[in-house]
């Protein structure tokens, strides 16, 4: 299940949500990614997503369909946030329920490492000097690269 | 063709979005984005690096050999950073 919202989430509410009676999930794993200042000695004030609406949920509908076919999930959760944040806002929440732990732990792994390289989201960091849009990083693209190698 | 901008390739642009009738002979990617650079300077910054583009066509990512139509959705931005 994916869901693409201007709103804040209560984890905990969705993770009881996402398991409630099914008793063949024996393990749940979940990944928050949250607003960081990353822009030291300079203050992010605050941080703008926007996104392409439309292909953002074909795009996480498409990841989330692979991680089900790759591995044996019981329930799965994207729910990713655009709009204005603030710092230590959550941004992201991608959950993963299987009956046992690897499973989960992998899915969700895959999951924040794909979506972050395929979901059409970009960052505008504003800060006192004015806004700039984050750079894509090599990094992330290594990230995402390793799960298709395997 | 319904052309849509996001991230600095819609602000340097200043427009989110337009309509556009190509001549023909634009019928890839590639093609689209030759002509586009000559609608003026803001799109010759914004589009004379492809490397730094993705695009969409119809909501998925295509490289610039894609055939494009009259009815297609195409949409520039730069590399996502979401998550």
């Amino acid at each position: 299940m994916i869901r693409v919202q201007q709103e804040d989430f209560d984890m905990g509410m969705e993770l009881a949500k996402l398991t409630k009676n099914n008793y063949k999930i024996g393990g749940l794993t979940s990944f928050v990614g949250l607003v960081r200042d990353i822009t030291a000695p300079e203050k992010i004030s605050s941080m703008t997503l926007e996104h392409y609406p439309g292909m953002t949920e074909k795009q996480l509908e498409h990841i989330d369909s692979i991680a089900h076919q790759r591995w044996h999930l019981e329930a799965s959760l994207i729910i990713h946030r655009y709009g204005k944040l603030d710092l230590g806002d959550q941004i992201v929440l991608v959950a993963c329920a299987s009956a046992h732990r690897e499973e989960a732990f992998e899915a969700c792994h895959f999951l924040i490492d794909w979506l972050k390289t395929k979901a059409p989201f970009w960052k505008l960091e504003e800060t006192a000097s004015g806004s700039k849009w984050v750079e894509a990083i090599h990094a992330d693209k290594d990230a995402a690269d390793r799960w298709s190698s395997e | 063709m319904k052309l849509l901008y996001f991230a600095w390739v819609r602000t340097n642009l200043g427009v989110s979005e337009e309509s556009v009738d190509v001549p023909s002979g634009i019928n890839d990617v590639r093609t689209l984005l030759n002509w586009l650079i000559n609608r003026g300077e803001s799109y010759k910054a914004a589009f004379s690096d492809p490397s730094l583009i993705r695009v969409a066509v119809n909501q998925e990512y295509v490289d610039l050999d894609h055939a494009i139509t009259a009815g297609d959705e195409i949409a520039f931005f730069p590399p996502v950073t979401g998550g």
